[in-house]
């Protein structure tokens, strides 16, 4: 095949201007490189990239500061919403979200995040939930499913020993604060196209002073679950999903 | 613009009022005794109508000290207030701030413990104050106010401080300053930084939104290669030296001609001031050398004591905490010793006179 010139007319897909050109770190077949696709494409759609303000986390998304182009602070473990909450508070003006993992947002950091979301913070958490902490090497979380075999729960999660998972996305919906929660997935391209509405929708509603917003991605992590990317995708689908189903749980 | 004016106020009530007027731009707390006036102060002059400062309470000091984090992280003058439970919880964030370089004011009015402890006056956070406290190799800068009127003042030099040192900065009270009520001069109203102030001055590492003339800016501590941890290390360390040879502040109170000095700090200098005025009636010379910085510590100006002073004695509302940095500093030329009382309990000028003469004067 000879040089195939491209034309701006003929381009159907290009990569995010705001995704930088650093190696990820994740594992092949993880959820995250494509939540922060979606991320920095919503960013750039809408033009926020010198208004945006990104939290990252402790876990394996402690670096997402290397891969989306816009001013980043990386928080303590768990602390993303205060941390979050204030500067919104001192610049309102400005898009704030945090991105956070389940050990991060709903174990150590479930004060931090039910009081930003009680007070009404006008700002987004995207909440990557894989049921296990990845960067530690496959701990139990708080979301690990029934069942299901992790690092501390080498014989499968036994609620008499290790207490039962729990929907953090369900317990916020209650609070007054709150605007939209919603559950999204990104293990086929659908749902890839949808979780990209609800972050948009979620930072649209930070942007009109709505409160608080969370976009929870039930995600994979293959390495941790020790499975192919595709088993672990169809894995999602068949225990994920009938214990976190998809949609949006709160949205007014 | 309001103009100088002479108030009686306690030294909470001060720090609010400080904070306002040096033009912070936020404030984050939770109520603890025996400083929960800071935060009833603020909420009550709501200085959100005036300069356009914001006044939070917070869910619990490990969400104030991290709110600290991201306002200081923009490069706003920020700044919290706790007692020393409250400050234990906030160690983890101040060694983040120290770690990701963030200016932030942390004021502490000190209350005996250990544990849940007593609700009066200490100085037993000494240590966690000085000595880092938390996990990691980092110092606060450490203020430590012996009245309502350096309560007032230390706010300023707290908040310049920490950021011509890009550092956290501690006021170190107690109860017994928090609570008492003096005359103080306040200080006119200072307008807040502009936000384009703010990008001039921090636009090299704060966070405001990226825009096309500079590339992001990311606050963080993390940095997995050794290699590259260890420069971060030494960067800071360099940082520190350069606070104990610039910024060392103390009041030597009649050592010139001292045989006898008493070292203490905050509440206790006050008190030991007295016990000054009751040796010297008794013919005794004897002087107090008062750190105003805890960190940096004043050694050299105590070295040089040591080559003619006969002994020191350091008194502190603790079991003996500074008394390591008085031996340190003395090196062993001059006998120390430690008097103090604990558990909320203060000393009297006199308790202080017997305990130099017993363990220093009159020593076999």
């Amino acid at each position: 095949m000879g040089e195939v010139e491209l034309k701006q007319e003929n381009i159907v897909y290009a990569k995010s201007k705001l995704m930088l050109d650093n190696v990820m770190h994740y594992c092949p077949g993880c959820s995250h490189g494509t939540v922060h696709k979606l991320i920095a494409e919503v960013i750039e759609e809408m033009g926020l990239q010198s208004k945006t303000i990104g939290i990252s986390p402790v876990g394996c998304a402690v670096f997402a500061y290397n891969y989306i182009d816009i001013d980043w602070a990386e928080a303590a473990h768990g602390r993303a919403c205060a941390v979050a909450t204030a500067i919104k508070r001192l610049h309102p003006d400005k898009m704030v979200f945090t991105y956070q993992g389940d050990g991060d947002l709903s174990a150590i950091g479930t004060c931090e995040t039910i009081h930003a979301a009680a007070r009404g913070e006008n700002i987004v958490a995207i909440y990557i939930n894989n049921a296990i902490y990845g960067m530690t090497g496959g701990q139990m979380a708080p979301t690990t499913l029934l069942g299901m075999k992790t690092a501390t729960t080498p014989y499968g999660r036994d609620p008499r020993l290790n207490g039962y998972p729990y929907k953090i996305a369900d317990m916020l919906a209650h609070l007054d604060g709150v605007c939209y929660i919603t559950r999204q997935s990104v293990h086929t391209p659908a749902n890839v196209r949808k979780c990209k509405r609800a972050i948009r929708k979620a930072f649209e509603n930070s942007l009109a002073g709505k409160g608080f917003s969370m976009v929870e991605v039930v995600s994979t992590c293959n390495s941790g679950w020790k499975m192919s990317p595709v088993q672990a995708n169809e894995w999602l689908e068949q225990n994920m999903l009938p214990f976190y189903p998809l949609g949006d749980v709160k949205d007014i | 613009m309001a103009e100088k004016e002479v108030k009686l106020m306690k030294g909470n009530e001060v720090i609010a009022h400080a904070a306002i007027r040096y033009g912070c731009d936020g404030y984050f707390g939770y109520p603890i005794t025996p400083q929960s006036e800071v935060m009833e102060t603020l909420m009550e002059l709501k200085p959100w109508e005036t300069t356009g400062m914001v006044v939070l309470q917070a869910e619990s000091e490990i969400a104030s000290v991290n709110m600290l984090y991201g306002g200081a992280a923009t490069g706003k003058r920020v700044m919290t207030s706790s007692s020393s439970p409250g400050v234990s919880l906030m160690s983890e964030g101040m060694s983040y701030l120290a770690g990701a370089e963030l200016p932030c004011l942390i004021v502490n009015c000190q209350r005996g413990g250990p544990g849940l402890g007593t609700i009066q006056p200490s100085q037993g956070d000494y240590f966690q104050a000085c000595k880092g406290g938390a996990h990691g190799d980092f110092h606060l800068i450490v203020l430590a106010p012996n009245s309502v009127q350096e309560m007032h003042d230390f706010v300023a030099d707290a908040f310049d401080l920490a950021f011509k040192y890009r550092n956290p900065a501690m006021i170190l009270a107690d109860g017994a300053i928090g609570q008492m009520m003096e005359k103080v001069t306040l200080s006119p109203q200072r307008p807040r930084r502009t936000e384009a102030e703010i990008e001039e001055e921090c636009k090299s590492w704060a966070i405001f939104g990226k825009t096309p003339d500079r590339p992001r800016n990311v606050v963080t501590s993390l940095e997995l290669r050794s290699e590259e941890m260890e420069k971060i290390n030494l960067r800071l360390q360099a940082k520190y030296k350069a606070m104990e040879e610039n910024e060392v502040r103390y009041e030597a109170i009649e050592c010139d001609d001292a045989d006898y000095v008493i070292v203490a700090f905050g509440s206790s200098a006050r008190i030991c001031s007295a016990t000054v005025e009751l040796a010297r009636n008794e013919g005794l010379k004897v002087g107090l050398l008062r750190p105003i910085t805890l960190y940096p510590f004043p050694t050299k100006v105590i070295a040089e004591l040591a080559t003619r002073v006969k002994g020191f004695l350091s008194a502190e509302l603790n079991a003996g905490q500074m008394v390591q940095d008085v031996k340190l500093a003395v090196n062993g030329a001059v006998p120390v010793e430690h008097y103090g009382r604990q558990g909320g309990s203060l000393f009297t000028p006199d308790e202080v006179l017997q305990a130099l003469k017993d363990k220093i004067i009159n020593r076999g």
